[in-house]
């Protein structure tokens, strides 16, 4: 097969303070089909380059949102970023197909717990629950979205778990980078991740 | 003009200009070089030059007095004060315990008396600053733990002399009436308390006529604008300096290392440093090429034995002391060995103590020449020993210094500041504080000695220079700074400056300050890429705001804004490119006249209309209604 070409577009407003992030990006494969945009690095006015990012979205086939969990849903430059660029007749709408078939999925990194987010717990809602809204947005746009990968607890961690969490990171987008996924095994899983330790062993 | 001094002057420049360059080709240091060179044209083997070295010497050794000033200058009481540890303990545990072995030595072995075998000792005991620190910048250690240590000990040395010197007179008891033949000083006469005395006087002299008339002195000069009348008046500081210590039967060094020290915290640091740089470059090698040709191999050949063996025992008694120094400060053994290599010499501080003993009759005329033969020979070895390190034992110890270790523990000498602004006026003063309210240490340069004094007050580092010097512009440390902000009024002298900073540090990222488009132009000519032209973000922020009076929305003004200043940018590129070629300029400058008319319209039509898609329901009112037809 030819290789997947991964586009990462990563948002965090506070990155430099973010251990949990800097662990994750440091160990993104170094690789020619995997590009890694830095949101709030290329536009600090939210001024977003709207032809740039479509053309950055057509050259990959495989698309990551990468973005800590604020106030249950992303941050405000991510936001900006699917109002401007995901296009009327150009990501949806009736001539809108640039984005079809392409896999979207999104990385998150939340200091809560897993066991808090679902019924009975304090955030009420599972993740999946929480991140329908962009599952919707894909599905607008006619896009794959997959199960995210989720980095839970990140306020009470060791050096030593955000290591060992960018080190699945990295071999996960490697993984990525040259298999083609099975999406109906996936979606036994909560989470991209937790299918992905099944691949690990 | 005496042609007999041109004659002389060619020679030593023919000398030089022949020696230093191969043996820099030989990968030996320039000070090898000079001091070959110094030999060869010496009274001993060319004979150009007769006896007058030791002429030379006292002449050129000015260019030691200018190194002092110089490191006093890089002096600043706060660096001091974090490496005072490595200087009380590491010099003072060398000055003391190779004072103690050789006293003892020649006490005991050479039947001296034992006033002239301490006197003897200390003069010895000294390293030579000029060698040393030479040798360390042109290898590229002076900031490495090595660097430092050694800088440290050479301090402690310096600092001693001020004690030595006034010491010494102490030891001598003797008839001084009798010494017809040594230079006379104002103060021989007096009994020895009272030079001392004196000699303490003196030192604080310099300090408040330093403080109090100097720099308000350059504070006045400075407002004249007179590149050569600052320079003279540095030279005029430190030659003063010199004669007076002179006078008073002191090293003119010391006198210049204290003026240095004084003037330290002064603004005009690096603008001084800029200037008395070249002329004690000069002068050193000068002073190398006097050491060489003032070797007295009469002397030696009469008594090679004793001069040999001394020599050596030297050398080892001194490398031996400072080994074990290094040793106990647990440093890599091949930083050991660099550190007791590089310091192993008797300095130049031995000739000016031996000449002083003669003077007050503590070391008999003939053993002192000995002396300083000795000095000489053990300053022209080091750089073979440090040669013989570096290629032959060197590559068998191995624990070479890593980049990370020596950033590691280079935190206490601080760095240059990573970013210099030039020009502090009312741009470069926001810029500046904008890096400080963010913590970001900023080396300011600037050519108002009034603005100067106001911002020091605010405790901001601000210098007085003419950023255009390439001196001053090394002075302020642009060969480690990170970032050079050109902020200067008046823009031809920016670019003056940017043309050197490109020249000279072309690894240096530079931001710059426009006044308007056609500087830009300039700026884009000389291929600087970051450009802020002063006129474009101010005036339209006040266009959007004017917007926002007419009526329009705040934020939809302010994306106008945003994308104006994008347009605008690319254009000027465009324009830069085109303008050389006058009838294409014209062309385009309608052309693009037109094209902003356009873009701008495009802009609130089409693009902004576009970019704004999600935000705007008409067209998917629009599809819904071309659906339900």
């Amino acid at each position: 097969m030819s290789k997947n070409k991964i586009l990462i577009l990563f948002s965090h407003p506070l990155f430099e303070k973010s251990q949990a992030n800097k662990a994750l990006v440091e160990n993104i494969p170094d690789s020619e089909n995997i590009t890694f945009h830095d949101l709030y690095e290329e536009y600090p006015d939210f001024d977003i380059d709207v032809k740039r990012e479509q053309t950055l979205l057509s050259q990959h086939n495989i698309i990551i949102w990468h973005h800590p969990m604020y106030w249950y849903s992303c941050p405000p430059l991510m936001k900006q970023w699917i109002d401007m660029v995901l296009e009327h007749n150009w990501a949806y709408g009736k001539k809108g197909t640039e984005l079809q078939n392409k896999i979207i999925f999104q990385v998150i990194t939340t200091g809560g717990d897993k066991e808090n987010y679902c019924e009975t717990g304090s955030d009420r809602y599972t993740v999946l629950e929480l991140l329908e809204p962009f599952n919707q947005t894909a599905k607008v746009c006619n896009m794959m979205y997959l199960r995210p990968f989720v980095i839970h607890g990140t306020h009470n961690m060791t050096k030593e778990d955000y290591q060992k969490n960018g080190l699945v990171y990295g071999y996960f987008l490697d993984y990525l980078e040259n298999n083609d996924l099975e999406s109906d095994k996936i979606l036994q899983y909560h989470y991209l991740n937790e299918w992905f330790a099944t691949i690990l062993t | 003009m005496d042609t007999n001094f041109l004659l002389q002057a060619i020679i030593y420049l023919t000398a030089a200009v022949i020696c230093v360059p191969i043996a820099k080709k030989l990968g030996l240091s320039s000070i090898l070089g000079y001091l070959l060179a110094g030999i060869v044209i010496g009274p001993y083997l060319l004979g150009f030059i007769g006896q007058e070295g030791q002429d030379i010497m006292h002449f050129a050794e000015f260019g030691v007095v200018m190194m002092l000033f110089l490191i006093g200058l890089e002096l600043e009481p706060n660096k001091f004060w974090k490496i005072r540890k490595f200087i009380l303990g590491m010099g003072s545990a060398q000055i003391i315990g190779t004072t103690l072995i050789l006293f003892l030595g020649c006490l005991f072995i050479m039947d001296w008396k034992w006033e002239t075998a301490l006197a003897i000792a200390l003069a010895l005991a000294l390293s030579s600053t000029a060698i040393v620190l030479q040798t360390l910048k042109e290898k590229g250690l002076s900031n490495t733990s090595v660097g430092r240590s050694s800088f440290a000990v050479l301090l402690f040395q310096d600092i001693a002399v001020i004690p030595i010197l006034a010491f010494l007179p102490l030891l001598s008891t003797v008839n001084i009436e009798t010494t017809n033949n040594a230079p006379q000083s104002l103060i021989t006469g007096f009994s020895s308390w009272l030079q001392t005395l004196i000699v303490i006087g003196s030192i604080s002299t310099i300090y408040f006529v330093g403080r109090f008339l100097f720099v308000p002195l350059l504070h006045i000069i400075a407002k004249t604008r007179l590149q050569e009348l600052f320079t003279a008046s540095a030279l005029l500081l430190v030659v003063g300096v010199s004669y007076a210590m002179q006078l008073v039967g002191l090293s003119p060094a010391l006198g210049a290392f204290m003026a240095g020290v004084v003037l330290a915290n002064s603004e005009f640091r690096h603008e001084l440093e800029g200037d008395i740089a070249p002329f004690k470059g000069l002068l050193l090698g000068l002073f190398f090429l006097g050491v060489g040709a003032s070797i007295n191999f009469q002397l030696i050949i009469e008594n090679p034995l004793f001069i040999f063996v001394f020599g050596a025992i030297l050398t080892l008694v001194k490398f031996g002391v400072l080994f074990v120094i290094s040793r106990f400060n647990k440093k890599n053994t091949d930083q050991n060995l660099l550190f007791a290599f590089g310091l192993s010499q008797a300095g130049e501080f031995g000739f000016v103590i031996m000449s002083f003993c003669m003077q007050l009759n503590i070391v008999p005329n003939m053993l002192a020449n000995q002396i300083m033969a000795v000095i000489a020979m053990s300053m022209v070895v080091t750089p073979f020993l440090l040669l013989i390190n570096e290629r032959l034992i060197y590559p068998n110890t191995r624990t070479k210094e890593k980049g990370t270790e020596i950033k590691k523990d280079n935190d206490f000498i601080d760095e240059d500041n990573p970013v210099i602004i030039a020009g502090f006026g009312h741009f470069g003063s926001t810029v500046g504080r904008l890096l400080r309210a963010n913590k970001v240490k900023a080396t300011i340069l600037d050519y108002d000695s009034d603005r100067i004094d106001v911002l020091r007050k605010l405790e901001f580092k601000v210098y007085y220079g003419d950023a255009t010097r390439l001196e001053l512009l090394k002075a302020a440390g642009c060969e480690n700074a990170k970032l050079f902000i050109a902020a200067l009024d008046n823009p031809t002298v920016n670019l003056q400056v940017i043309e050197t900073l490109k020249k000279h540090f072309p690894n240096l990222k530079i931001l710059t300050r426009a006044r308007n488009r056609n500087d830009a132009y300039e700026l884009i000519d000389h291929k600087v890429q970051h450009i802020y032209r002063e006129t474009l973000y101010s005036a339209v922020n006040m266009g959007v705001d004017a917007l926002v009076e007419l009526g329009h929305r705040k934020y939809t003004a302010t994306r106008q804004g945003q994308q104006f200043i994008k347009y605008d940018e690319i254009t000027t590129r465009k324009l830069a490119e085109k303008r050389h070629d006058k009838m294409a300029y014209m062309i385009t400058i309608k052309e693009e006249i037109e094209l902003q008319e356009q873009l701008l319209k495009s802009d609130i039509y089409s693009q902004v209309a576009a970019t704004n898609h999600s935000w705007d329901s008409e067209h998917l009112k629009k599809n819904l209604s071309e659906s339900s037809d």
